[in-house]
C-alpha cells in the first residue's frame, strides 16, 4: 500500500476510533442509573463494545502513524483539537430518550458504513469492520426497537422522543459530509464516500422513525467541525477532563 | 457476604415433635439434600426468609454498580475501562438472576425494588463506603468480590433450587472478578510510589468494611440456627470471616503491602490468623443509614427509578398496543 497517503489513512482511523471512544464514554456514564435493569445491562454492553472497537481502530491508527503511540496514548494524551469524532458523539446524554436517539442515529450510520468497510482494500480495516459489524447489527436492532417502543408509547414518551430527534437532527449532516481525507480513502479503495451513504441511512431511519410515529425534521442545516477537528462543542473538554485525568496526573505510571 | 443480619421468620428451630407432618417431610427433604422447587410445599417462614435474603442479595448487586461506576469514566486505560464495564454489567446480570429467582417465591421485582427504594429492605453495608482512588476498584474486586465468594460458594448447595442454581452461575463470574481485581491492585502495588500509596490507602480503608460484610458474630443467634437448619445459610459468620482473613493475609504479603491491622498474626495453636474485629458500632451505624454514602446511594437509585418512570410506562403501553393489534389481526 505504498501509494496510500498514510497521513490521510491516519486521519480516517482517528475518525473511526474517536467516534467509538467518545460515544462509548458517554454511554458508560449511565452505569447504574438506567430506567430499568435490562437497560443498565444493555447500555454497559453497548459501551463495552464501543470501547473494544476503539482499541482496534486507535491501535491501527497508532501503527499507521508510526510514532510509537498505542491506542491508550491516542485516547488519553491528545487534547480537544486532535479529536476527530462527530459532534453527535460528544453531545450530553440528556434523558434516556436523548441517549437512545443519539445511539440509534449513530448505529444506523455505523451499520451502513461498516458494511461498506468490510470490502475495504486494506485488510486490516476490513477485518475490524467485519468484527464491529456484528456488534453494531445488534445495537441497531436494540436501539430501533426502543425508539419504536418509546415513540409509539405514551404521549409523554412520544413527545420526549420527538424533542430528542429535533435536538440531535442538526448533528446528522456531519456524518455524511465528505472532504479531502475521504477523497483520498475513496481513491485508495479503503473507504466509500460518506456522501454516497446517505440514501441507505435515510432508508433505515425513515422506516424506524415512521414506525415510531415520529416526524423527521425538514431542516438540512448541519453543525460540523468534529470530524476535521476545526471546532468541537464545549462538552468534549469536560469529557476528556475526567477520561484522561489519571494518565495526565501520573504520566509515569503504567496501569 | 451480600446478605447481612437477615432475620429468619418464625420463632426458631422447631423440634420434630413440634412440627406438623408437612413440616417434617419438608425438613427430611432438606436433610437429604433434596432441592426445594417453587411448586413444592414450603413453610411460610422459609419462604419469607428466603425472600428477604435473596432480595437483599439482589439489591446489593444493583447498588454495588454505583461505587464501581464511579470510576468507569476515569479508568486509566482502555483495557481497564473495558474490564470494569464488563464487571459492572455482570453485577447487573447477577441482580437480574436473583430477582428472577426471588420471583419464583411469589414476589415481583417491582415490589422488591420499591422496598429497596423506601428503605424497607437493605443491601450490603459495604456499598455505603466510597471508592476514592483507582486502587479502590482493584480492592473492591479483590476484597469485596472475594468476601462475597466466601459466602456464595457454600450457598451453591443451598436448599432452594432456583437460589442454588443462581449461585452456581454467579460464583463463576465472581471468581473472575476477584482475579481481575487482584491483578489491578498488584499492578499498582508494583508501580510508582504514588500508585503504591493508592493501593495501601485502598486496602486500609476497605479492610474492616470487608470484614463487616460477613455480619456480626451469629454463633448464638436463633435466626442463624433456623436458617442453617433450612440450609439457606451454611456457615456461621465467624467461620467465613476467619476463612477470608486466612486467605487474604498471604495475598497482602505477596503484594508487598503493609497489613491493615497490627494485630494480625499467625496463631500456631489455632492454626489460623488472629485479627482485630471490626468496630461493630460503626457497622450498626451504617446499617441504620449513617454510613458515608447511604444517603447518596439511595438517592441515586431513587432518581434512576423516578427519572425512568416515563420509559418503563412508554415501553409497557407500546407492548400493550402491539398485543392488541396482533389480537385484532387474528
Ligand atoms: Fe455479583
Ligand atoms: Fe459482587
Ligand atoms: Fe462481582
Amino acid at each position: 500500500m505504498a501509494n496510500v497517503d498514510q497521513q490521510a489513512l491516519f486521519q480516517f482511523l482517528l475518525r473511526m476510533g474517536d467516534n467509538t471512544l467518545v460515544l462509548g464514554h458517554r454511554v458508560s456514564e449511565w452505569c447504574g442509573h438506567a430506567p430499568v435493569l435490562e437497560e443498565d445491562i444493555a447500555l454497559a454492553n453497548t459501551a463495552l463494545d464501543l470501547i473494544g472497537q476503539t482499541q482496534f481502530w486507535l491501535g491501527l491508527a497508532g501503527e499507521v502513524e508510526g510514532k510509537g503511540q498505542d491506542a491508550d496514548a491516542l485516547a488519553f494524551r491528545r487534547d480537544v483539537w486532535d479529536f476527530r469524532n462527530f459532534l453527535i458523539c460528544e453531545m450530553p446524554n440528556g434523558d434516556f430518550g436523548q441517549t437512545l436517539m443519539r445511539q440509534f442515529l449513530f448505529d444506523a450510520w455505523a451499520s451502513v458504513t461498516l458494511a461498506h468497510l468490510q470490502k475495504s482494500s486494506d485488510e486490516r480495516v476490513a477485518g475490524i469492520a467485519a468484527k464491529a459489524s456484528k456488534e453494531v447489527a445488534y445495537h441497531l436492532e436494540r436501539s430501533s426497537d426502543t425508539i419504536v417502543g418509546l415513540g409509539d408509547g405514551t404521549a409523554e414518551s412520544h413527545d420526549r422522543m420527538q424533542a430528542a430527534l429535533e435536538y440531535l437532527w442538526p448533528y446528522v449532516g456531519e456524518m455524511f459530509a465528505s472532504d479531502d481525507v475521504d477523497a483520498n480513502m475513496v481513491a485508495a479503495g479503503i473507504a466509500t464516500d460518506p456522501a454516497g451513504l446517505r440514501g441507505e441511512f435515510d432508508a433505515i431511519i425513515t422506516r424506524v422513525l415512521t414506525q415510531a410515529t415520529l416526524n423527521i425534521p425538514q431542516s438540512t442545516f448541519a453543525h460540523k467541525g468534529g470530524r476535521d477537528g476545526s471546532i468541537h462543542t464545549e462538552h468534549l473538554g469536560h469529557l476528556l477532563t475526567s477520561m484522561q485525568w489519571l494518565q495526565r496526573v501520573y504520566p509515569d505510571a503504567s496501569w | 457476604m451480600y446478605a447481612q443480619m437477615v432475620k429468619s421468620a418464625g420463632t426458631g428451630v422447631k423440634s420434630r415433635e413440634e412440627m406438623t407432618d408437612q413440616e417434617r417431610d419438608f425438613q427430611d427433604k432438606i436433610d437429604a439434600d433434596i432441592k426445594i422447587e417453587p411448586r413444592d410445599w414450603m413453610p411460610d417462614d422459609y419462604r419469607a426468609t428466603l425472600i428477604r435474603q435473596m432480595g437483599q442479595h439482589a439489591h446489593s448487586e444493583i447498588v454495588g454498580q454505583l461505587p464501581e461506576g464511579n470510576w468507569i469514566t476515569r479508568a486509566p486505560t482502555l483495557e481497564r475501562k473495558a474490564i470494569l464495564l464488563a464487571k459492572v454489567q455482570d453485577e447487573a446480570g447477577h441482580g437480574l438472576y436473583l430477582y428472577s429467582a426471588a420471583e419464583t417465591l411469589g414476589v415481583t421485582r417491582d415490589e422488591l425494588t420499591e422496598m429497596l427504594l423506601d428503605g424497607r429492605m437493605k443491601y450490603s453495608s459495604i456499598f455505603n463506603y466510597p471508592t476514592l482512588n483507582w486502587a479502590d476498584i482493584g480492592a473492591v474486586g479483590w476484597l469485596v468480590d472475594g468476601a462475597a465468594i466466601m459466602n456464595q460458594v457454600p450457598l451453591q448447595r443451598t436448599s432452594y433450587g432456583p437460589y442454588s442454581r443462581a449461585m452456581i452461575r454467579i460464583c463463576k463470574e465472581e471468581s473472575f472478578h476477584q482475579r481481575q481485581g487482584y491483578d489491578a491492585i498488584r499492578k499498582m502495588a508494583e508501580g510508582t510510589v504514588a500508585q503504591k500509596k493508592m493501593a495501601q490507602d485502598a486496602l486500609n480503608r476497605l479492610w474492616y468494611p470487608s470484614l463487616m460484610m460477613f455480619g456480626p458474630s451469629d454463633k448464638d443467634s436463633v435466626h442463624s440456627a433456623q436458617s442453617m437448619a433450612w440450609k439457606i445459610k451454611i456457615n456461621t459468620n465467624d467461620e467465613l470471616r476467619q476463612k477470608f482473613v486466612d486467605q487474604t493475609v498471604p495475598q497482602i504479603k505477596f503484594l508487598g503491602l503493609d497489613l491493615p491491622d497490627d494485630a494480625i498474626v499467625w496463631n500456631e495453636e489455632t492454626s489460623q490468623h488472629d485479627y482485630t474485629d471490626p468496630d461493630w458500632n460503626e457497622f450498626f451505624d451504617v446499617i441504620k443509614g449513617n454510613g458515608p454514602c447511604n444517603v447518596d446511594r439511595l438517592a441515586a437509585r431513587n432518581k434512576a427509578w423516578d427519572d425512568g418512570a416515563w420509559v418503563r410506562e412508554g415501553l409497557m403501553v407500546h407492548a400493550q398496543k402491539k398485543a392488541a393489534a396482533k389480537l385484532a389481526a387474528e
